[in-house]
């Protein structure tokens, strides 16, 4: 057990460290730093030293070790746009999306499940075929089409629910919540439903799939020979194995539901880190960009780590097996 | 399954190409599926409208000369302000609604088709080269191509053009942007191109037929290209039907989010960009159109791909 | 005949399929005994483990049983609902799977799985269930069964594992196992444990035992009497004995000279030669009148039905109206 997850965590290192190079030559060479901070009319030998107080004539590792230190302590440097440093900004923004991931994480993962096994245990009916119909256009549409569509339907046309924005929100020490207002609550569902229509349906089809083969093994056949009720053999038996592998994806899919947040977040001027991102990708500010692609890099290592011990707690066959290897 | 798809070619050597086809599984497939003959005829549809929009519309929207401000904001013809000759109506710089659309769609597919053309070729050749050299460079290009998994490949395309825009400083005109765009989505999606060939790569590379070709005295790269890559059309072909619709909705997404083509030069995403500012003052028809055409584009192709999938492969579900 | 637990009469399923509706039993029957192991051999795709799916219930669409009666202790039970067919499964009729390794669920501990069918057709406690449950595996042979009552699947052997899969079957008490397979996938030296394990349990409890083998050496090991299956009939069916020593029909002929005995190892090892037809393809006649060293013209027209000859009943013209071989 302990050697796996070493294992892992050297892994998560590795990823995290190939990433932070890619941030490091980002925040290095992606134009020149130097003329961020001075006019165009500032000499030449002004220039130099301000190169040389930023250290950016010392050697690659050098610099890259100062970069890297500097990460370490949250310091990912200063926004070219706003002028602040750019973990303010960030921390700022840190809690509007991780709501939002969460809201729609939830919305994927309970209706997707539902879907999927009504789909697989119906699989004949009307509704299923219509679900099947529909899973299709969800996983083919571009996010912000159906952020629009939506804003269209439930804020144009029918006046329900607000079309941007977080509503009222609550600060709590440093994190800003709209779980406790109705108008942050209301404002929540169009995005969460928009940035999670995606994964739900992927979970679906997946949920569908699986349950359709697990319905087909020896073990659901012997447990209707030993005359389980249909109630026990479905949701005791089928659906906990259908579960096993689908926690995997879904805990993966958790990830990117962080990193497509920047569409959703555009449309519905929801503001996030990825609000943030694609104004600094509009506005070439090249530490918010570093900053921000270490930290989803961070966010998804961790996830993937959770998801693996995760995997061990609810399948007895890794927990055993893994325990001999260790 | 192989087997019985090589035998007719064997037999007849002298049959058309055409003639082959017609009696292949593929084709009976096809005409099994309603849904792929749909997709089909829409999607050629849209090709062909696309392309002959210089022809069939009565305004070239990317010239600004051919904009009246008299004729902005006209709703569809079906609506009692609706005009002659702009069928769905314009926008607020006169800009004729179905002219853009049209334009954009072409734009759209051209550099959807150049992304999976980029992709394709960069995956396919690192694929080809880590499954038949192996060893080192084999780790270091399935290593990066596993950090990349990490990251939605808008999230990619995002960075590489901020990144290219940052260097080359704002000021790019707009055949760079199309190529910096083409870029990103090629950087974007080569890994399943290159996973899908190395795999296949690693399988053929310990047959016979290879090991003969090798024996004979060919060189690596002919034996790679001429032998191995014929084996690996089937799957490379599928991921290329589907990565159009994802490379389709990443430029417009990059439009969408105002790093892709510019308002001079509208995309489909683009487009939706102008027209999502007036969906609260009325001009619905300025998103709408544009909106239908892409959803229409973007699930027809998909509908391609899935079909394809199934066909050449029944295993797979 | 009081003692009859299982009797089958003329039985017949069909399947339903695109081109047409398949025959896969037609007109089979037999009765089996309180105490009794009735064997039923034959090729692969014969009809026996299709008859085995049919006693208990568990034929699925797009088959169907088409005709016939199957009476448990009297009681028709071919045509029950489904929720009462459930109540019969399990408790009055036990089954036993080919793969023991895939016919336990492999996220369940061995005993949750036990207590799971007791409880399911007893009003035991949990309590009560757990130590008739550790009562089961003990009368298996699971050695320290207090201890493994708490193990997975995945921690027992092969041979093991079918072990637990009988006392499953066994959990309720039933009057009747079905055992299809039971040795086929387990080692040897193991085969020869379960089958004297299943013989014990059935002469203690008095169970009747449906034994579906194409193995003529686990018939004759453990069978009282044997039916031979070919094409979805019965050819010939009587005492173990008389079937296995002396055969009357040409096919059971076959199959018997394809065992090799110890005793006469110089005689060459006949073989059948040809196959069994398709289900879409059965001759008119006598369906093993193609492959028939003995073939007339009666065979090909008319199809025969199983008469008494001796101590067996064979359905072969040859035996027809005369009792005796031609």
């Amino acid at each position: 057990m302990l050697a796996f997850l070493i294992r892992r965590l050297a892994q998560a290192f590795v990823v995290l460290g190939v990433v932070g190079l890619i941030a490091f030559a980002m925040f290095r060479f992606a134009g020149d730093p130097v003329n961020q901070i001075v006019g165009p009319d500032t000499p030449v030998s002004e220039r130099a030293a301000i190169r040389k107080s930023l250290g950016l004539d010392d050697p690659m590792l050098v610099q890259f070790g100062r970069y890297a230190g500097n990460v370490l302590r949250g310091d990912f440097g200063i926004s070219y746009q706003f002028r602040q440093p750019v973990t303010a900004l960030l921390a700022e923004r840190i809690p509007a999306t991780l709501e939002l991931a969460f809201c729609a994480t939830l919305f994927a993962l309970g209706v997707g499940i539902l879907m999927g096994v009504y789909c697989a245990l119906k699989r004949d009916t009307v509704l299923a075929k219509l679900f099947q119909a529909v899973s299709l256009i969800g996983v083919s549409l571009p996010t912000f089409l159906i952020g629009i569509l939506l804003i269209f339907l439930f804020s144009v046309t029918l006046g329900w629910l607000p079309s941007y924005g977080r509503g009222d929100t609550v600060r709590i020490g440093g994190w800003t919540t709209g779980f406790l207002t109705v108008s942050g609550l209301k404002a929540l569902i169009l995005p969460s439903v928009t940035l999670g229509l995606y994964q739900m349906t992927l979970i679906m089809r997946l949920v569908r799939a699986e349950m359709l083969e697990v319905l087909r093994t020896d073990y659901i056949r012997f447990a209707r020979a030993r005359g389980l009720t249909t109630r026990a053999i479905h949701f005791g038996h089928a659906l906990k194995n259908t579960l096993v592998p689908v926690i995997t994806i879904a805990g993966l899919q958790l990830g990117s539901v962080i990193a497509f947040s920047i569409i959703t977040e555009t449309v519905f001027q929801w503001p996030g880190m990825g609000l943030l991102f694609v104004q600094a990708v509009q506005n070439v500010d090249i530490p918010i960009m570093s900053a921000y692609l270490l930290l989803v890099a961070a966010i998804f290592v961790t996830i993937n780590l959770v998801v693996d011990l995760l995997y061990t707690v609810v399948d007895p066959r890794l927990r055993t097996s893994v325990g001999r290897a260790a | 399954m192989d087997d019985a798809a090589e035998v007719p070619e064997i037999r007849q050597p002298t049959g058309s190409r055409l003639a082959r086809f017609l009696d292949s599984d593929l084709w009976a497939s096809f005409r099994r599926s309603k849904t792929a003959m749909a997709a089909f005829v829409a999607t050629v549809l849209m090709f062909a409208l696309a392309f002959a929009a210089p022809w069939i519309v009565p305004q070239n929207p990317y010239d600004p000369a051919q904009l009246d401000l008299l004729n902005s904001n006209l709703p569809p013809i079906w609506k009692a302000e609706g005009q002659a000759p702009f069928l769905l109506g314009t926008d607020d710089q006169g800009r004729d609604v179905l002219s853009a659309v049209l334009y954009g769609l072409r734009l759209s597919l051209i550099v959807g088709m150049l992304g999976v053309l980029v992709s394709g070729t960069l995956g396919i050749g690192l694929g080809l080269v880590a499954g038949y050299v192996g060893g080192l460079l084999d780790t270091i290009i399935m290593r990066v191509a596993d950090v990349q998994l990490t990251f939605p490949a808008i999230l990619i395309a995002l960075v590489v053009d901020g990144v290219a825009k940052a260097s080359f400083g704002g000021a790019l005109d707009t055949n760079a942007t199309i190529l910096l765009i083409v870029v990103s989505i090629g950087l974007s999606f080569w890994v399943q191109y290159a996973r899908t060939v190395r795999s296949s790569v690693m399988v053929e590379r310990g047959k016979d037929y290879v090991q003969a070709a090798r024996l004979i005295g060919l060189s690596t790269p002919v034996i790679m290209v001429r032998h191995v890559l014929p084996n690996v059309t089937g799957p490379v072909f599928v991921i290329a039907t589907i990565n159009l619709a994802l490379a389709i909705i990443t430029e417009a997404t990059l439009s969408f989010l105002g790093t892709g083509l510019p308002e001079t030069m509208p995309s489909l995403g683009t487009l939706i960009r102008i027209g999502n500012k007036f969906l609260f003052s009325g001009e619905w028809w300025v998103v709408a159109f544009p909106g239908i055409a892409l959803a229409g584009l973007v699930i027809a192709i998909n509908l391609l791909g899935d079909w394809l999938r199934d066909a050449l492969n029944p295993k797979l579900q | 005949m009081s003692d009859t637990v299982l009797s089958v009469r003329d039985l017949r399923v069909v399947f339903e399929t695109r081109r047409g509706t398949l025959t896969a039993i037609d007109g089979v029957s037999f009765d089996i005994a309180r105490g009794e192991i009735l064997g039923v051999v034959g090729e692969s795709g014969a009809g026996k483990s299709v008859t085995g799916s049919a006693v208990i219930g568990l034929i699925d669409p797009p088959g169907r049983i088409a005709g016939g009666e199957i009476r448990l202790r009297g009681e028709r039970i071919d045509n029950l609902t489904p929720e009462k067919m459930r109540r019969v499964r399990g408790r009055r009729i036990g089954m036993i799977f080919q793969d023991p390794l895939t016919s336990l669920d492999p996220l369940y501990r061995v005993g949750e799985q036990i207590v799971e069918t007791i409880r399911t057709h007893t009003d035991l406690s949990a309590k009560a269930a757990r130590a008739r449950a550790i009562d089961l595996l003990t009368e298996v042979g699971i050695p320290a069964p207090e201890r493994r009552i708490d193990g997975y699947p995945h921690e027992f052997s092969g041979g093991m594992r079918q072990r637990v899969v009988i006392a499953l079957a066994l959990a309720a008490e039933p009057e009747l196992i079905i055992a299809d397979e039971p040795t086929t996938a387990l080692d040897v030296s193991v085969q020869a444990q379960v089958i004297t394990l299943l013989k014990r349990l059935c002469r203690e409890r008095g169970t009747a035992v449906m034994l579906v083998t194409h193995d003529m050496g686990v018939i004759a090991e453990a069978a009282d009497r044997v039916a031979v299956m070919y094409s979805g009939r019965v050819a010939e069916i009587g005492p173990v004995e008389s079937v296995v020593r002396a055969p009357h029909h040409p096919y059971a002929r076959g199959l018997m000279g394809a065992i090799p005995t110890l005793s006469d190892t110089a005689e060459r090892l006949t073989q059948i030669p040809g196959a069994m037809p398709r289900l879409t393809a059965i001759p008119p006649g006598c369906a093993f009148n193609p492959r028939c060293p003995n073939v007339f013209g009666r065979c090909r027209a008319e199809r025969p039905e199983p008469l008494p000859v001796d101590r067996t009943r064979v359905a072969c013209h040859l035996y027809d109206e005369r009792g005796e071989a031609a």
